[in-house]
């Protein structure tokens, strides 16, 4: 039997893959990189693209949107992103929370006028409805 | 025969609220059970990252990222993670009273301190305490994703990196059992630097591509969410289980109730005929 390495796939919110394979493939920020047993100790971060795992004849695929990947002689894991990173995206989400907060403290009644939007919206549609069917009844 | 009207229509609302509490105490029961298959999910992922932080520390001893360094506290900030609905028991208030007596202890050292809410509840909570909110989010529903919590976790964590603040704190219910959550206060930075020393015996190093220092402050930035996302799922865990048994002892209360007034009302029948059989009987006598 050919020789093999442990590899799990884990992201934060669940893991992916947990088994062995002969080779792994992973897109490294600095280009594919092949991994085979006993490789060395290697830490990297990887780049969108598809992981591949090769068993046999067989291969499969995952993809990645991102994440580290971390290599010791038996054991390769990948950390992958379940969402795609980008420096301008984390900000952007920072400042929408940011914003919520300043939102939360501002807005006082917020909630309030929300449900009374709602409430108004809804009597508006009973009336068109009202006139819908008088208009019904006068033809 | 009008015998206790009222009575019967207070069991019959009675018994409507009992069907209405008993459903809502089933979804919570096969939700829990989700988010408890979530919550270990997550597990392997913060373990794993520990490893290799815990690797790379002892590798570079000299090398310390501004995430393990202590500094002197004059700012603490706190991430307090809540559910965004009621009808959960004392969950969110044994929380927040847990987190009000950190802070008051924290407010006497003369330390001041900014929130980070996720949450309905603790946004409403905090803002009626007139806490300095930096970032706020809700409505995670039940299946939260990482890409939920990356802002309000960023700018908490910018702040720690700009000097803001010196110390970061994760608030969130510790799912113990389904009967059991208890309020856990943790510190996330800076990362206690003995925590991060493992057993690690013999000394060797990785090659890194495409050098150190980012990788290192990718790992940590990634710790920090996965610690933070982790709490999220674990709460909702608890919030499930707290609801479930706060329905549940509605339920069961609902059921003492109407169990209490059909005594009531069967007694006020079973009068109601004996006085007519013994009207019947006297007005018979009399004739």
């Amino acid at each position: 039997m050919a020789m093999t390495t442990h590899v799990d796939i884990v992201s934060a919110e669940e893991e992916i893959f947990s088994g062995t394979a002969e080779m792994v493939y992973a897109p490294a920020e600095m280009g594919e990189v092949g991994i085979a047993p006993r490789h060395t100790q290697m830490i990297t971060r990887l780049k969108a693209g598809e992981v591949r795992l090769q068993t046999g004849d067989e291969e499969k695929t995952f993809f990645v949107s991102g994440g580290i990947l971390e290599v010791q002689p038996h054991v390769v894991t990948v950390l992958a992103d379940t969402a795609v990173r980008a420096h301008d995206l984390d900000e952007a989400q920072a400042l929408k929370a940011k914003e919520k907060a300043e939102q939360a403290l501002k807005d006082k009644t917020s909630d309030i006028e929300y449900a009374k939007a709602q409430a108004d919206l809804a009597e508006a549609a009973a009336q068109l409805r009202t006139i819908q069917k008088l208009r019904k009844a006068a033809k | 025969m009008a015998v206790g009207k009222e009575i019967r229509t207070q069991i019959k609302s009675i018994k409507n609220t009992q069907k209405i509490t008993s459903a809502m105490e089933m979804v919570a029961a096969s939700k829990m059970r989700r988010a408890q298959e979530y919550m270990r999910a997550t597990r392997p992922y913060a373990s794993k990252i520990r490893n290799v932080i815990g690797h790379l520390a002892h590798a570079h001893p000299e090398y310390k990222h501004s995430f393990m360094i202590e500094r002197e506290v004059k700012r603490a900030g706190f991430i307090i993670i809540s559910s965004d609905r009621g009808l959960c028991g004392g969950l969110n208030s044994n929380e927040f009273r847990a987190t009000v007596r950190k802070m008051a202890e924290m407010d006497k050292q003369g330390i001041e301190i900014d929130l980070c809410t996720i949450g309905k509840k603790s946004t409403q909570f905090f803002k009626r305490l007139k806490g300095n909110l930096r970032a706020e989010t809700s409505d995670l529903g039940d299946r939260p994703r990482l890409e939920d919590i990356i802002g309000p976790v960023k700018v908490m964590l910018d702040a720690y990196e700009n000097g803001e603040i010196d110390q970061l704190f994760v608030v969130y219910n510790e799912f113990v059992n389904t009967m059991t959550q208890s309020p856990q206060i943790e510190q996330l930075l800076p990362i206690a630097a003995n925590e991060m020393e493992e057993e690690i015996k013999h000394h060797w190093d990785y090659i890194y591509e495409p050098d150190s220092k980012t990788v290192l402050e990718g790992l940590m930035m990634r710790y920090i969410e996965s610690l933070v996302y982790q709490g999220v799922v674990e709460n909702i865990a608890c919030e499930m289980a707290a609801r479930m048994i706060a329905m549940k002892s509605a339920t069961d209360n609902a059921g003492e109730l109407i169990d209490g007034l059909e005594l009531v009302y069967n007694k006020a029948r079973q009068a109601a005929i004996t006085q007519e059989i013994s009207e019947i009987v006297s007005g018979a006598a009399a004739v």
